[in-house]
Order: C-alpha cells, then structure tokens, then sequence
C-alpha cells in the first residue's frame, strides 16, 4: 500500500511543521547533561494556561508523563486530541485556570519541540536520532528551570504530576528546596522498580525489532517503526488499567459478529481496544523519543542520588506536600509512594498523604476519579488561601 | 470545641511541633495550628478524614498508628497526642512505647471505664455498658482494651513512664487527679487527660 504510507508521511511532514510554530524558549546557556555532554542553545517547547497575577504567586508547573506533553488541557493544537490532563485543569476544574497559571514544558528528549532525538543536531545538521545524548529525570527538570527564569517566576504556588510527572516533582523539590509552595507528587515512585525497568525495557524491544527502527535512523528511509512502536504502547497500556476495570469493561465480550472467528483477528473487544491504543499513539509520537523517556524514567533512583538516604534528598525542602497514590495502581503501588512520604517524614518535612480508592489503575490520576480531583482541588486551594494569609500578614 | 481539646490546647500553647494521632477530621488539629500557631501533622486511618483534613490545609497522613509510628524519628515532636484512641489499639502498649520515643512529651485521653454510670450499668442490667462516650455494642465496638483512670496510672507506674500531669474531666468540668482524690475521681470522671514522658 505505497499510497497510504505516503499520506502517513505527509500527514508526519505537516505535523513536523507544526511543531515549528509552538512556544519555545531557546536556551542559550550551556546545561551539562549527567551522561557529561554539555549542550547549550538548546529549545525547550511549552504552553501556559490562564493568567499570571501581578505578584507571581499563582503559578503553577505542571510535569507530564511518559507519552504527555505540555498540552495539558484544551484541544491540542497538534493532535487535535484533547490534552492530556482536561479532567483536572481548565476553568472551574481542580486546578482552575480562572485562578491558577498553569505552566507545562515538554521534557527534554520529547517529541513535541523541546530538544529531542527529532530535532537536527546542529554539528551534522541531520536529525539526532540514537546519536542525541542519553537524558535522565534531573536533566529533564534542571532544563525547566530556564523558563520559570524567563517568565520571571521566583516561586511556583505548586508543582505536581502524576507518574513520571512526579518523579520530576520529587527531583524538582530536591534541586530547588525554596522555588515551591507546595508539591504534589501522583502515584510516582523516588526510584524506578525492577518491575518497571522491565516493563520499559519491552517496549524498547518491541521498538527496536521493528526493521524500519534502522538503528534509530529511521528519518532516512521516510519509514518509522510504527508497528515496534504500537506494540510498546499497547504493552504500555495494560500496566495503566487495573484487572479489575479491563474485566468489567471487556470481559471476554467479541467484537462485530459476536462469535468467535478462529484467526488470528482481533476477536475479543480488549484486543481491538489496545490495537486502537497503539495505533493512535504512532500518529502523535515519535519511537526514539519513546525510547530516551523511558530510559530516563529507568535512571530515574533519588534515594541513590542522595548516597542511599532518600531523606536527605529532601531535608532542605520548604514546600509543603501532598502525596496522592491510588489503591489499584500496580505499576506505582501504595507501598511506593509511602516510601516517599516516610523519607519526608524522617527529615520532619510538612507532609500529607492519602490513598485514592479508585478501580482504574495507574491512569486513576488522567481520569475522572471525583475524590482525587476534589483532593487535588481542596489541597491546592488551603495553600492558596495560606498563601495570601501569609502576605497580609 | 469540645472541653477536651481545650484542655489539650491549653497545655500545648503557642509555636510547638505536634502529632495528632487518629486525628480524626482533624478539628484539635485546626485549633492548635490557626489558633496557636502551632506546626501540627496528624495521622489517621480512615480516607474520607484524611481527606477532610488536607482540604482544612492540615498534613495529615492516611496510616494506621500500629504501624506507621516507626517512620519518626526520635523526640522529632513537642507533643505527641492520643485521643481517646489508645484503648482501640490490638497492641495499646506498643503504641505507647512509639509515642513516648517520638514525643518530647505525650498527652493521653482515655474513655475512664471506672465511672460509676458504667459500674452502674454492669452491676444491675449485667451487660456491656453503653454511655453516651462509649456507644457501641461488645460485638461491634473498636474498643478492644478499655481500662480506667487507676488502670492507667498503675501501667505507668509499672513501666516507669513519669506522669506529669492528671487531668479529668466530668460532665465539661475540668479538674486535677492527685493521689488523695484518686479513688473519688475514678468513680466520678468520664475521661482522663494524661501528660506523660
């Protein structure tokens, strides 16, 4: 079918070109990587919602997750998707943009314009692909830092997100232990487990056994490792659910006729589920990057950063948490995150905690779960109010 | 408020480092840190209080205190305090050790089972009591260890735990427990308010 994979590549081309025309800071100070490389006028991509008040005391920096990116509410402009986090910002919502500036940055090693195995490497003005430097979490949040410098922001209201959202979080507090108010880290981990190192290290696989993957130069051949690439994504996908939701949401019902084929079609309604899940990522993410994040996400160990004492990663912070886990989350379990509010609590840090209950899985923080948003709300409003009492005062 | 938590305020005052614990919707809490300016962190078992208490803006922790108490460090509070929660506990004594070691001091309240409307009851009706403090039926009540004021007194005795104060309380009226009026208290006080180290 060389029509339809001309049209994917147009539709790639048009979409390359967009990314062109969203905010970008250029940084033009040198940042030194953890693997060593330096790079310096490097861009990062981002979106602001709402409107930052006069004394700069209502910003707050939104992280996104492994496939997100700093289109966090509204219709992104790109994928023309719904962003990724419209259940809980926008106006009148938990974290109401009537209210709060709400700040997102595409990480760094991303796809959607922020300096990443898609953007040309400026010594051989071709695309980076494998050959950009390997990221970590620090890297990703200690490029974000430019642009609260450029916005003029001395202290964020808050900071949250959830999974690898958090964890930037948690490396966020430990970087900068005065530059926010509040944090709240969503159902995220201080050190990624071996569990998910693996989980991640499939969907690299799946990636890289796609033919057209080419080593990462894929760029070259005008093919992209769609199908490595839906495959890692649909692996993804089921560690984001819960048993018990795919069971009450697929059972074992077929699709179309109703009875069962004998092929190897996609008979059962959870397979043409995560076959659409796959597929619908390609369109909108680009597989070297998907490899860069969740790499960055396996290196992603504070406690290690800080010689084996997770508290001392926080023992300067000023920022008072809320730590927000979700009972049927298997891929940042309960148990992970109270590792993080007990290394706050050694260090005698101001912390709260509570687990949601919710079915939905690890994407419980992307849904609708009333009383995570409600938590989310009230927690965000109590230091608001806090806030303004402090400065009367 | 009720009277308790005035007593209990009263003798946390002003700029202190508290642990409520089984905060409950966290109302002592409210007090003792808008009020008293004191920096206050709660722990309590049930969601949808922990829930009430982040929306308050106080930090309180989901967890069970039978557990949980090991991840504070030693005398990391001023006070440590336990609100009629203690006779809840399977293991009311472990719990105790975990507040004496986290709080410079500790204050206990407990329900006193020695109060003669509870003595009353058993004697003539022959079941579990039930007052307007202690509401539940033996078959569903979370008290698993009740005990009266002399009770507590003695178990410090025993352990060597130094009671600094003894407070009691009837019908809202606050007064001093002291060896002399012992007997008389623990037949006359609904609660006992303790601060111990």
């Amino acid at each position: 079918m060389p029509g339809l994979a001309g049209l994917f590549f147009c539709l790639k081309q048009t979409m390359n070109k967009e990314v062109k025309n969203i905010k970008k800071l250029i940084v033009n100070q040198s940042l030194e990587l953890d693997c060593g490389k330096i790079i310096k006028n490097f861009p990062i991509a981002y979106e602001t919602y709402g409107t930052l008040n006069k004394s700069k005391s209502n910003a707050i920096l939104a992280f996104h997750a492994l496939s997100g990116d700093q289109f966090v509410t509204n219709i992104n402009p790109i994928t023309k998707q719904e962003g990724w986090w419209t259940t809980a910002v926008g106006p009148g919502k938990a974290i109401d943009t009537n209210k709060y500036f709400v700040i997102c940055i595409n990480v760094l090693g991303g796809c959607m314009g922020s300096f990443g195995p898609k953007e040309i490497n400026p010594d051989t003005n071709e695309l980076f692909g494998t050959t950009f430097p390997v990221i970590t979490i620090r890297d990703m949040v200690r490029a974000q830092i430019y642009l609260l410098e450029y916005l003029g922001i001395d202290k964020l209201l808050s900071i949250t997100g959830g999974s690898m959202g958090g964890m930037q979080v948690l490396q966020f507090v430990s970087l900068y232990p005065n530059k926010a108010h509040s944090a709240i880290p969503i159902a995220c981990s201080a050190s990624h487990s071996a569990q998910n190192i693996a989980l991640n290290e499939l969907g690299r696989q799946a990636i890289m056994a796609d033919p057209t993957w080419n080593n990462g130069n894929y760029f070259k051949t005008n093919l992209s490792p769609d199908k490595g690439l839906a495959v890692a994504r649909m692996a993804a996908h089921i560690t984001y659910l819960s048993k018990k939701s795919l069971q009450e949401k697929f059972g074992r019902k077929l699709q179309d006729t109703g009875s069962l084929k004998f092929s190897f079609d996609a008979d059962f309604q959870i397979e043409s589920y995560l076959r659409h899940q796959g597929t619908k990522f390609v369109d909108r993410f680009d597989a070297n990057s998907y490899l860069y994040i969740t790499r960055a996400m396996d290196y992603f160990d504070l406690e290690k950063q800080f010689n084996g004492n997770l508290s001392s990663a926080f023992k300067n912070t000023k920022s008072k948490f809320c730590v927000i886990s979700f009972s049927s989350d298997w891929l940042y379990p309960t148990i992970e995150n109270k590792e993080i509010v007990m290394a706050l609590n050694a260090c005698g840090a101001n912390v709260g905690f509570v687990e949601i209950n919710s079915d939905k899985g690890h994407d419980s923080f992307l849904l609708n779960v009333p009383k995570f948003l409600k938590t989310l709300s009230e927690f965000l409003n109590s230091t608001y109010k806090e806030i303004n009492n402090e400065k009367r005062i | 408020m009720k009277k308790e938590f005035e007593v209990i305020s009263q003798i946390i005052q002003n700029n202190k480092r508290v642990l409520d614990i089984g905060c409950g919707d966290g109302t002592l809490m409210e007090y003792l840190k808008f009020n008293q300016q004191n920096d206050v962190r709660g722990l309590e078992p049930q969601k949808d209080l922990v829930q009430k208490c982040i929306a308050k803006g106080l930090s309180v922790i989901e967890g069970d205190a039978e557990k949980e108490l090991v991840q504070f460090p030693d005398k990391s509070f001023d006070y440590a305090i336990l609100s009629q929660t203690l006779q809840a506990f399977l293991f009311p004594e472990k719990v105790l050790k975990q507040l004496l070691r986290i709080g410079k001091q500790t204050i206990v309240s407990i329900p006193n089972f020695g109060y003669w409307k509870i003595r009353l009851h058993l004697l003539f009706k022959g079941t579990m009591p039930l007052t307007k403090n202690l509401p539940n039926e033996w078959y569903n009540t979370p008290n698993l260890h009740m005990c009266t004021i002399q009770d507590f007194v003695n178990f410090c005795k025993e352990k060597n735990i130094k009671i600094d104060r003894s407070l009691c309380l009837t019908n809202e009226r606050i007064s001093e427990i002291t060896n002399g009026n012992m007997l008389y208290k623990n037949i006359f006080s609904q609660l006992g308010i303790f601060l111990i180290k």
